[in-house]
C-alpha cells in the first residue's frame, strides 16, 4: 500500500452514533500517485470534502485501510498527526483563509514560523517564492486589498513554502472567475506537481478539468470511476 | 508564531483598542477606589500617626476607636508613671473646638490636640513655619496649613495672626503640616493647660496617657504591663491605629460602597474584556482552524492566545495605573485631597486582579480553539 503518494481500501467515514449514524464515506478505494495531479470531482454532499479532511488527518476514519506518503497516519497519535502534516502536506482552501492582519509575504511564510523559524528568514524565503509565483509587487499588501485570484496565489505560497510531498486543495477556483481560475490552476501544475510530489484537487468546476492527469469520480460515498489523461 | 499572534491582536484596532480600554478602565477603578479607601481610612488614624515621640497610647478600658474617648482621671497619669515598664508617660488631650477669626467671624470645627506643658509630646513634628517650643508662649497655639489656609485664605504664611477659641485669644506661633484627619478638619496644638482650659467643661479632661516604654522594653510588653498594672487599656501607637481603622471598617458603610465600586470594575473589566476577547476568538476561528491544519499544535495556539491576553492585560494594567498615578500626581498638593496615594500593595493586588481578568477571558476562548476540528477549513 505504499506505492502511491495516497492510496485508500475501503476507507469508510460516519458521523453521529447509534440510528443517527450518517455513513458519508462507503468503503473508498482511491491512490493519488507521484508527479501527477489527481482531481475528486462528484455533486455536492458526495463526500469529497470529507475523504480529503481523512487523507489530510483533520478527520479520523471509522474504518477501511489508508496510507499517506507511506505512512499508516490512522496510527498516528495526535502530536504525531500533527508533526507529520507540518512536514509533508499543504492546503489550499476555497477561501483563501489567509490571516488578515498578516501581510502576502508573512502569510506565506507561516508554515514556516509553525516549524520554528526565525521571522526574517522565513518572510525572505516566502517572498522569494511569492516573487517565483508573479506576486513579487504585491509582497507586502494586506489580503483585503488583494483580488481573489492573487489571494490564491498567497495561499498556494503558503502550501507550497515548506516543500510538502502532498498538496490537498479544496475547490480552490471556486470563488474565482474563469480567467483567475484558470490561472491559479496552472500555477498549481506548474508548481506543486513534480517527481515526488502529489496534488490533489477537490473541484466541481469542469473547466479545470484538463489540468488532472487522473480525475477521480465520486458519487454517494464511493469513488465510481477514474479517467486518466488520454482515456 | 508569537510574531503572528501579536499581528492577529493588533490587526483589528477596534477590538485590541476595546479590550485594552476594558483592562485599563478596570484597572484604574480597582486602583483609584482602592486608593481612596486605604487613604480615607488611612485618615482615621492621622493623630496617633502624628505623635510620633510617644509609641504606647493608653485609655479607658472601653474606648473603641480614636474619636470616641472618655476622659480619664488626672491620678491614672501617675499609676501609669508608677509602672515598671514606663520609662516616662505624659497627658495628652484630644477634643473638638470651635475656632473663629476676629476679622470676617468666620469659624470652623477645630481638632485641639493638648500636649504636655513642659515635654511638648504629642507636638507637630513636621513645621511648616516656625518652631514647635514656640508653644512654651503665653496663650499661643500651632496651625496646620488647612486650618491656615481658611481662616486665612489667600494670605502667605505668617506668625502672629490671632484666631479665638471659646472666648480666648490665642496667638498663632507656628504652622505645622498635619496628617489629613478623617473629618478633613483644622487641626490646632496648645500646651495641655491651655487646652483643657479652652474646652473643659467635664470632670476629667485628660483624653490619653501617651508614654514611652523604659529601655530594653518592647512597646508591646511594656503597654501589657502597664494594663495589667492600671486596669486600663494600653496598646502600641500601630495597635492603637489599627484599632480605629477597624472600627471604621466594621461600623460604617464606607468599605462596602468601596467594595461594590471595586467589585464592579472588577465584573466590568472581566465580562468587557471576556466577551470582546471571544468576539475576537470567534472571528478568527476560521484561522485558528487553519493554523491548526497546517500543523500548529493545540499547545502553541493556546501559547498565542494567552500571550495575546498578556499583551492586552499588560498593556491595559499600565495604561491603567497610570492613569490612577496621574490623578494622585494632580492633586498631591491639594491640601484636601492629602494622604491619598496609591499603596504598592495595591498595584500588586490590581496586577494580579488583572492577570485573573485576562486569564478569564482568554480561557473560554483557548477552550473553543482548543476543540475547534481542523476539518472546519473545508467548510466554505
Amino acid at each position: 500500500m505504499s506505492k502511491h503518494a495516497v492510496e485508500t481500501q475501503g476507507l469508510s467515514k460516519d458521523f453521529g452514533t447509534g440510528d443517527s449514524v450518517v455513513r458519508v464515506l462507503r468503503g473508498v478505494d482511491f491512490e493519488a500517485r507521484h508527479g501527477e495531479m489527481t482531481l475528486l470531482v462528484g455533486p455536492s454532499g458526495c463526500g469529497k470534502t470529507t475523504l480529503i479532511s481523512v487523507i489530510a488527518g483533520l478527520l479520523d476514519k471509522t474504518g477501511g485501510a489508508m496510507a499517506v506518503l507511506g505512512t499508516d497516519t490512522a496510527a498516528l497519535s495526535s502530536s504525531e498527526a500533527v508533526l507529520f502534516r507540518r512536514r509533508n502536506l499543504g492546503f489550499v482552501f476555497q477561501q483563501y483563509n489567509l490571516l488578515p492582519s498578516l501581510t502576502a509575504a508573512e502569510n506565506a511564510a507561516v508554515p514556516l514560523l509553525a516549524a520554528g523559524m526565525s521571522r526574517k528568514a522565513a518572510v525572505a524565503k516566502s517572498s522569494e517564492l511569492l516573487e517565483r509565483l508573479g506576486m513579487g509587487p504585491r509582497l507586502n499588501a494586506l489580503p483585503n486589498t488583494l483580488s481573489g485570484g492573487q489571494q490564491q496565489r498567497v495561499a498556494i505560497a503558503r502550501a507550497l513554502i515548506h516543500g510538502p510531498k502532498l498538496v490537498v486543495c479544496d475547490e480552490p477556483t471556486a470563488a474565482l472567475d474563469h480567467e483567475s481560475g484558470h490561472s491559479v490552476m496552472k500555477l498549481l501544475r506548474e508548481t506543486a506537481v513534480g517527481p515526488d510530489r502529489a496534488v490533489i484537487v477537490v473541484t466541481h468546476d469542469s473547466r479545470v478539468f484538463e489540468f488532472g492527469d487522473r480525475i477521480a469520480h465520486m458519487d454517494d460515498g464511493q469513488i465510481t470511476h477514474v479517467d486518466t489523461k488520454g482515456n | 508564531m508569537n510574531f503572528v499572534a501579536w499581528k492577529m491582536l493588533t490587526g483589528d484596532k477596534a477590538k485590541y483598542l476595546g479590550l485594552i480600554f476594558a483592562i485599563a478602565f478596570s484597572t484604574f477603578l480597582m486602583s483609584h477606589q482602592a486608593s481612596i479607601f486605604c487613604g480615607l481610612m488611612n485618615r482615621t488614624r492621622s493623630q496617633i500617626l502624628d505623635v510620633r515621640d510617644a509609641s504606647i497610647w493608653v485609655m479607658d478600658p472601653k474606648t473603641q476607636y480614636l474619636d470616641e474617648v472618655k476622659s480619664l482621671p488626672d491620678q491614672d497619669l501617675y499609676r501609669v508613671r508608677g509602672t515598671e515598664a514606663v520609662e516616662w508617660a505624659v497627658p495628652l488631650f484630644k477634643g473638638l473646638a470651635r475656632t473663629r477669626v476676629h476679622r470676617d467671624g468666620s469659624f470652623r470645627g477645630t481638632i485641639l490636640m493638648g500636649v504636655d506643658d513642659v515635654s511638648l509630646v504629642g507636638g507637630p513634628q513636621d513645621m511648616a513655619l516656625g518652631k514647635l517650643d514656640a508653644l512654651l508662649q503665653p496663650d499661643s497655639i500651632i496651625l496646620d496649613r488647612v486650618g491656615y489656609k481658611f481662616f486665612f485664605p489667600g494670605e502667605p504664611l505668617e506668625l502672629g495672626k490671632q484666631v479665638e477659641i471659646n472666648d480666648h485669644l490665642l496667638t498663632v506661633a507656628g504652622i505645622c503640616n498635619s496628617s489629613a484627619p478623617f473629618v478633613n478638619l483644622p487641626v490646632a496644638y496648645a500646651r495641655y493647660s491651655i487646652a483643657i482650659k479652652l474646652v473643659g467643661s467635664e470632670r476629667n479632661l485628660m483624653s490619653f496617657i501617651v508614654a514611652q516604654p523604659r529601655k530594653g522594653l518592647s512597646a508591646d510588653d511594656a503597654a501589657r504591663r502597664i494594663s495589667a498594672a492600671t486596669g486600663l487599656r494600653a496598646e502600641t501607637a500601630s495597635d492603637f491605629g489599627w484599632r480605629t481603622i477597624w472600627y471604621y471598617i466594621q461600623n460604617t458603610g464606607i468599605p462596602i460602597n468601596f467594595g461594590i465600586t471595586v467589585l464592579i470594575a472588577l465584573i466590568v473589566g472581566t465580562v468587557v474584556a471576556g466577551q470582546t476577547f471571544y468576539l475576537f476568538t470567534l472571528e478568527n476561528l476560521k484561522q485558528f482552524g487553519a493554523l491548526k491544519a497546517i500543523g500548529v499544535t493545540n499547545m502553541r495556539i493556546t501559547g498565542m492566545i494567552l500571550m495575546q491576553a498578556a499583551i492586552v492585560g499588560s498593556i491595559g494594567y499600565c495604561i491603567g495605573i497610570a492613569m490612577t498615578a496621574a490623578f494622585f500626581e494632580a492633586t498631591k498638593n491639594n491640601l484636601d485631597l492629602r494622604g491619598f496615594y496609591m499603596l504598592p500593595e495595591i498595584m500588586k493586588g490590581v496586577a494580579v486582579t488583572v492577570a485573573g481578568i485576562a486569564f478569564l477571558a482568554s480561557v473560554v476562548s483557548v477552550r473553543k480553539v482548543v476543540v475547534l476540528e481542523p476539518a472546519v477549513v473545508f467548510r466554505g
